[in-house]
């Protein structure tokens, strides 16, 4: 009976452990139940010429990205020297939606620091960035050939998640 | 003037309130389901908040979509049905009964039937203690002790 004056500490040592593991957790990255299910199409008016559209359609056959993104999201900011990096450097076709945002903020934007998109589509009502499921900027989905969608990534676009997450599904993905 | 100026300083806020958008029903039964619906579905970025509390952009266009739906003639459960699909079973302030909530339903309850369970032996230890150690003597010795502090 003597140990019994340590029960306080080993309940407060589990306390710490469980609160310990509770803060490596992120709340706010709730699982896409979009994961294997076919991406909806999307149609969206062209960012630099209203007149034409972005069709997702036009992608079918190709291993492509989707971004969503939008010139007041800061995290967007961050990741946009990588995304151009992939673009130019890696030739990952990406498409993006810009969201939310002043059209010509975003133009400027995109004549300022580089263009990585093959075309940018915008989403005045919010239709097609619903249909991703997407509840913040910037998110990245993978598409593959048939147009399903294999992958969501959720905040930057860092070398590291390309690496270890994105790369070697896309390999897989290319030679299927 | 003065007055005046107060009064419309006092008025400053309701422009804030009039950020929230009012949505016209032809029918009553329409508009309750809606705010009956945006109660019941979260949003995704300030996750502790339903549509109805929440003046984030994405509520914003949530409560849009409800309302289109529902003006459209959808059902309660098609609502729902899109918004799962898209944002998964989190959008539900009310999580469904099945395998992966299942602690969540039950858990309060086992943490109350464990706690009860210590309190319980705790209690019985207790008894048994003091049973054993009141002998006569003891009450005895009591006795004596509180006739002392009297006299």
């Amino acid at each position: 009976m003597k140990a019994r004056f340590l029960i306080p500490l080993g309940v407060f040592l589990g306390l710490v452990v469980l609160l310990g593991v509770g803060l490596t957790l992120d709340p706010r990255d709730v699982p896409s139940v979009l994961i294997d299910k076919k991406a909806s199409e999307f149609s969206l008016p062209d960012l630099f010429d209203s007149g034409k559209r972005v069709d997702s359609a036009t992608m079918k056959g190709q291993v492509w990205l989707v971004n969503v993104w939008g010139t007041w999201c800061p995290e967007c900011w961050r990741e946009h020297d990588f995304l151009l990096y992939l673009a130019k450097q890696e030739k990952v076709p990406i498409i993006g939606i810009d969201w939310r945002d002043e059209d010509a903020e975003a133009i400027n934007f995109l004549r300022e620091k580089g263009n990585p998109f093959l075309a940018v589509g915008i989403d005045p009502e919010s239709k097609a960035v619903m249909d991703l499921g997407v509840y913040g900027a910037p998110e990245t989905f993978l598409i593959d050939k048939q147009g399903v969608i294999r992958k969501k990534h959720k905040g930057a676009m860092t070398p590291q998640v390309w690496r270890e997450e994105f790369k070697p599904l896309i390999e897989k993905l290319e030679k299927s | 003037m003065r007055p005046l100026g107060w009064l419309l300083l006092l008025l400053f806020p309701v422009l804030l309130m009039a950020r929230v958008e009012v949505y016209q029903f032809d029918d009553p039964a329409k508009e309750a389901r809606y705010k009956r619906l945006i109660e019941e579905l979260r949003c995704l970025v300030c996750q502790n908040q339903n549509l109805a509390d929440s003046n984030a952009e994405l509520a914003e266009d949530m409560r849009r979509i409800t309302y289109e739906m529902i003006v459209r003639g959808e059902t309660d459960e098609q609502v729902i049905t899109f918004m799962v699909e898209r944002y998964g079973e989190f959008v539900l302030y009310r999580p469904p009964f099945q395998r992966s909530t299942l602690m969540l339903w039950f858990g309060p309850f086992i943490i109350l039937g464990i706690t009860v369970l210590i309190l319980l032996l705790f209690i019985r230890r207790r008894a048994a203690e003091r049973a054993e150690s009141l002998t006569a003597a003891d009450h005895e010795r009591a006795r004596k002790l509180l006739d002392d502090q009297q006299t």
